[in-house]
């Protein structure tokens, strides 16, 4: 019976949102940590139960029928196959870990209890987000986790900056899940159902490959997918997401809400093999947004920024696996980048809140002694992050992408995603040196407080690094049988060609990266200064400007528009009769002025008229 | 009888208010709750026992009907009637009315037994206007509701800025629906004189009425006329102008009756009058419609976000929400008027929160204007998280009432009108932007000024608890609303279907 534990694995979430919400503060911080902690880490054993008794069928478990109007029969109904477990565990195991160490974290900190509340709220909404078996109720979540991350990033509500992110964070993806609702009307309008597998039995029937429906339908969705998961074009909320706490970084970008879109997409992926178009499209929105993040990670200076745009090009990847049809590789980078990325994420929290939240580089350094706990973790995570030949969890999935890629005979993806491996490269142990090696910066990196519990903060980064190596990589079920043939499947050879080209990828950009770090340092620090290296750098730094466009092509037309509009004109335009009454007032009023000799005129003036009138008008006097 | 029961009962609690003030300035509070309690019990009694499962036909869909001759020589008959829709108005009326007397619980100290026989005195009238279907009869409770109204405003209001003064603000929403008013009444007569001319009976019986064959184009006139009354009432722009200045001198009952309720009466009278006594004029309108329902999103929506009196923002997205109504009536679509029911319910809960809200916050700081507040969240406790729930709910989260209803009408308008509902659908958009501003501006940054404020007390919370249940509860379980209605939408959107190539010039005009 799989209704009990997956009902379960998303109702603890939520009862722990309810009793921290509900709780007014008289829980104190010891008791919202144990509840918010808690209600997750029930939330995966249920999913561990779930895992158990799945039997390799999807089930479907209907709980109510959420709107019944003529063919309109959303339910709330959840859909449990493969996938769905997978992305359960990934939510629910890493989620755990992050609750777990952020109850380290957030030590001391105010408003520890709406924390844990939007935490677990988080962790529920994306769990509704994939197992919902309709396309409505997978909205619900969708939007849910949009609300969460509003809530976390502006956690530190007195800064108006933290507003402004969260707010950009949660306008920006909203412009794309504007793009997916209008996806589901066109797809329920053609096809009379939002159920999932029902769409993707009947979009075949109903659609011709390539026909402009299936196309549009897939584009739609698209959209929405790149709003959730930071990819070119809406992917500007991401790097100033950093605003929140850390732990809720780690969230957002390993086991929730940026997996969202890779989620959709592989989700609906009969939907989209309908449209190759934009399955293309696909793929090299993910090569250019992971080559465009993978330069801005190399000019950041803040450990936070590195990590986000490193996130932005992982996500690239799977974007990139997903356009060439290879939905099973996309969904294991997500998992092994949910267990690295984490590991990375709370290593720099630890490494932060250690050096007093200090997280700009140039003032760390020279921590790799006194800090080692967060440096093995550093050192693990980035290995699976450049991929690290056969020990690191991310060979095995990226090695997977670019082979897929290569099979699919897409040469300009495969060229990418070996470039930004090289960047990769360099970018992981700019971060590395520039956090843990050479001088301090500050005195806060001369002295650090390392963390020392065992539980909240030792155990989930072992445990996370574990899982980054390649131990994580043979715990991926493998999901084949649930989609369409890979392109792999069907070619003989060439994968040993690419499996030499991919570590050559990575050793180029870490020999590469040692060889400027190391040896040619201040030749590097002298070309970034000056004339073109100085503008490159700060495009780079930037992200290559996308911000400074909006804010000219979006941003301020709006802006001044809401003021030009401010005093509601058409409301001024419908007060003209009360002016022209007021005029006609102002004018009768002059004549009353209490003269007799203008008003002796005026009725002298008056009697000529009417006499006047009644001469001329023939037969005026019967 | 009963249904005569539920419009006298607030009359006369209304006087029993005016005259227990006598007795104690608590006692009209009591009586007044007392009084919209029984109302909302009547109703919620009604709908359990109801069966609503009727068939569609027009003609006998009533669950409750009652009917005497008044003026017979004119053909005027005191003829009321209920069915799904008018039920489910009248016990948010009964709701709205209970909260409306909760929130001046504090707020209203002066002439407090004046205050509840106006604010009595409009509820009566609104549940004489969703019951009424002489057409004499609902004209009479249409300006009923009005006269109460207007002292609510000029005598317990708030003076804004200098030249925003309650009884300016009171006199402009007195033309305004006067005029509108007189344009109904003038279609009225001539509707009720072109049918006499054709049968030589004079009656102002709705069910009479509604064969009438009116010649063209004075049909179109006439349904113009009625359009116009409701669309004032509504509001769509351009006829808009009296409501952000209402609202925001208004107190808060006002504020609460204004959002929750008197602007529903405007939808209503669209569904149960404008659209089925002119159908075939009504149907070559909807693109017109519609267009002003999409300009009324989008307007409504930008000027939201340059508002800094609280109470104006909440106006303005009152009307870029019943953008969404307008659109879903003349979408000729069952799900979209039913999503226009429930966005109906869901808009007067989440504008009633939010008002009441922006009440407990004048209460605490003595002001609307957003740009001296900042950083409450520190300030209060729980009134934030509130505030948050109720701003989630009106840029239509899911899960929420409105959400439901926003998107039942974009799912059933899609087919006859795609364009129409891309552009509504930007307004999903800024209706994200405004809300999480007006979020922003009140809760997040600097301490504007220091020191913690008092939280709400149980009145408070319990008034702020029972809205966000009730409106996460239609969210998430909207059928036996649906149920109820599903009888009078489903005939409405056949209208349509009757008057032929509907999408077609929706489409042209688009």
């Amino acid at each position: 019976m799989m209704v009990t534990p997956v009902v379960l694995s998303f109702l603890f979430p939520l009862m722990g949102t309810l009793v921290l919400a509900f709780s007014s503060g008289r829980l104190g911080a010891r008791g919202s940590s144990v509840i918010g902690v808690g209600s997750v880490g029930l939330a995966a054993l249920a999913t561990l139960w779930a895992v158990l008794s799945h039997t390799g069928d999807r089930e479907i478990i209907t709980l109510w029928t959420w709107i019944s109007v003529g063919d309109f029969q959303p339910t709330i109904g959840l859909g449990v196959d493969g996938l769905a477990l997978v992305m359960m565990a990934v939510i629910t195991g890493v989620g755990f870990l992050i609750h777990l160490f952020a109850a380290w974290y957030m030590t001391g900190e105010a408003g520890i209890t709406r924390f844990y509340a939007w935490m677990n709220l988080f962790v529920f909404s994306m769990m509704l987000l994939v197992l919902g078996d309709n396309l409505l109720l997978l909205f619900l979540g969708w939007e849910g986790v949009g609300l969460c991350s509003y809530g976390l990033i502006g956690y530190y509500y007195q800064g108006l900056d933290n507003a402004r992110a969260a707010f950009k964070a949660f306008v920006v993806t909203r412009i794309g899940d504007v793009f997916l609702a209008l996806g589901l009307f066109l797809v329920f309008m053609e096809l009379g159902t939002l159920d999932i597998a029902t769409v993707l039995t009947r979009a075949p029937e109903f659609w011709a490959e390539g026909s402009a429906t299936a196309n549009l339908a897939a584009l739609l969705v698209l959209g929405g997918a790149l709003g959730k998961s930071a990819q070119v074009p809406l992917h500007t909320w991401l790097p100033d997401a950093m605003a929140g706490p850390t732990p809720v970084s780690a969230l957002i970008h390993a086991a929730t809400m940026v997996t969202a879109g890779i989620y959709l997409i592989a989700r609906l992926n009969g939907l989209f093999l309908l449209a190759p178009d934009v399955m293309l499209l696909v793929g090299v929105i993910g090569a250019i947004s992971l080559l465009l993040a993978a330069f801005a990670a190399l000019a950041q200076t803040d450990i936070k920024r590195v990590l986000a745009y490193s996130t932005m090009s992982q996500i690239g990847y799977m974007f990139l696996a997903l356009g060439v049809g290879a939905f099973d590789a996309a969904i294991f980078h997500l998992v092994t980048h949910a267990f690295f990325k984490a590991l990375l994420f709370l290593s720099a929290g630890a490494v932060i809140i250690s050096c007093h939240h200090e997280q700009d580089m140039r003032k760390l350094g020279g921590l790799w002694r006194k800090l080692p706990v967060a440096y093995g973790g550093f050192i693990v995570g980035g290995a699976a992050l450049v991929a690290l030949p056969l020990v690191s969890a991310g060979f095995f999935s990226k090695d997977e992408i670019l082979w897929q890629a290569m099979a699919a005979d897409r040469n300009g993806l495969l060229i990418a995603g070996l470039l930004g491996a090289v960047l990769t490269g360099i970018y992981t142990v700019r971060l590395v040196l520039g956090t843990f090696h050479g001088e301090p910066g500050s005195d806060h990196a001369r002295h650090p407080e390392p963390g020392t519990n065992l539980i909240t903060h030792h155990l989930p980064l072992v445990v996370l690094a574990v899982l980054s190596t390649f131990i994580g990589a043979w715990l991926y079920p493998g999901l084949g049988g649930l989609f369409p043939d890979a392109p792999g499947e069907a070619v003989e050879g060439g994968h040993t060609l690419l499996q030499v080209l991919a570590i050559g990828a990575v050793v180029a950009g870490l020999a590469l990266a040692g060889w400027l770090f190391l040896m040619r340092r201040p030749w590097l620090d002298d070309v970034a200064s000056k004339g073109a290296g100085a503008s490159l750098w700060k495009l780079w730094h930037h992200a290559w400007g996308f911000d400074a466009l909006f804010d000219r092509v979006l941003v301020r037309p709006w802006q001044w528009s809401v003021r030009m509009l401010r005093f509601d004109f058409i409301n001024l335009i419908m007060n003209l009769p009360a002016l022209i009454a007021r005029g006609f007032n102002a004018g009768l009023v002059r004549s009353q002025n209490g003269r007799t000799r203008s008003y002796a005129v005026v009725m002298v003036f008056g009697a000529t008229v009417i006499l006047l009138a009644l001469a001329l008008v023939p037969g005026g006097v019967a | 009888m009963i249904l005569v029961w539920l419009i006298l009962i607030p009359f006369l609690g209304g006087l029993l208010c005016w005259q227990a003030e006598r007795w104690g300035e608590q006692a009209p509070r009591w009586i007044a709750l007392a009084t919209m309690l029984f109302v909302l019990v009547i109703s919620v009694v009604l709908w359990l026992g109801g069966d609503f499962s009727l068939p569609g036909s027009y003609e006998s869909q009533w669950l409750l009907e009652w009917r005497v001759p008044w003026i017979p020589r004119f053909g005027i008959e005191i003829h009321l009637a209920m069915d799904g829709l008018s039920l489910i108005l009248v016990a948010l009326t009964g709701f709205l009315g209970t909260l409306a007397v909760l929130c001046s619980w504090h707020e209203i100290a002066h002439r407090v037994g004046f205050f509840h026989l106006n604010l009595l005195f409009i509820l009566g009238g609104v549940v004489g206007v969703f019951l009424a279907l002489d057409l004499f009869l609902f004209f009479l409770f249409w300006e009923m509701m009005l006269v109460p109204m207007y002292f609510l405003i000029a005598l317990w209001g708030h003076s804004g800025s200098p030249g925003q003064t309650r009884i300016r603000a009171a006199t402009r929403f007195f033309i305004y629906t006067q005029a509108s008013g007189l344009l109904m009444l003038v279609a009225i007569l001539a509707l009720v004189f072109v049918h006499y001319s054709n049968t030589g009976e004079l009656s102002f019986s709705y069910d009479v009425l509604r064969g009438t064959d009116v010649p063209e184009p004075l049909a179109f006139w006439l349904m113009l006329g009625f359009f116009i009354a409701f669309a004032v009432k509504l509001p769509v722009v351009p006829f808009h102008g009296w409501l952000p200045d209402a609202h925001a001198q208004a107190p808060t009952a006002g504020s609460v009756d204004l959002a929750g309720i008197l602007l529903k009466t405007a939808a209503y009278g669209m569904i149960r009058f404008a659209l089925p006594l002119f159908p075939e004029q009504s149907a070559a309108f909807a693109p017109v419609a519609m267009t002003l329902g999409l300009v009324g999103i989008i307007y409504g929506a930008v000027l939201a976000c340059g508002q800094q009196d609280i109470k104006r923002l909440i106006a303005y997205t009152s009307i870029s929400h019943m953008g969404f109504v307008l659109i879903a009536l003349y979408s000729g679509s069952e799900l979209a008027i039913q999503g226009a029911i429930i966005l109906m319910v869901a808009h007067a809960f989440s504008s009633a929160g939010l008002f009441i809200l922006s009440g407990q916050l004048y209460e605490r700081i003595h002001t609307r204007d957003m740009r001296t507040m900042g950083g409450l969240w520190s300030r209060i406790p729980v009134l934030p998280g509130f505030t948050l729930c109720f701003v989630a709910a009106s840029l239509g989260m899911p899960a929420t009432a409105n959400f439901v209803g926003e998107f039942m009408v974009l799912f059933g308008t899609f087919p006859s009108a795609p364009v129409v509902v891309v552009i509504a659908s930007v307004g999903l958009v800024l209706a994200a932007i405004y809300s999480l501003l007006l979020m922003q501006r009140v809760h997040y940054g600097p301490e504007y000024r220091p020191g913690p404020l008092k939280g709400p007390d149980a009145r408070e919370y319990g008034m702020m608890l029972t809205l966000l249940v009730l409106t996460i509860a239609v969210g998430l379980y909207p059928q036996p609303l649906l149920d109820t209605t599903a009888a009078v939408a489903a005939p409405v959107a056949e209208l349509f279907t009757d008057a032929s190539d509907l999408a077609a010039r929706a489409g042209e005009v688009n």
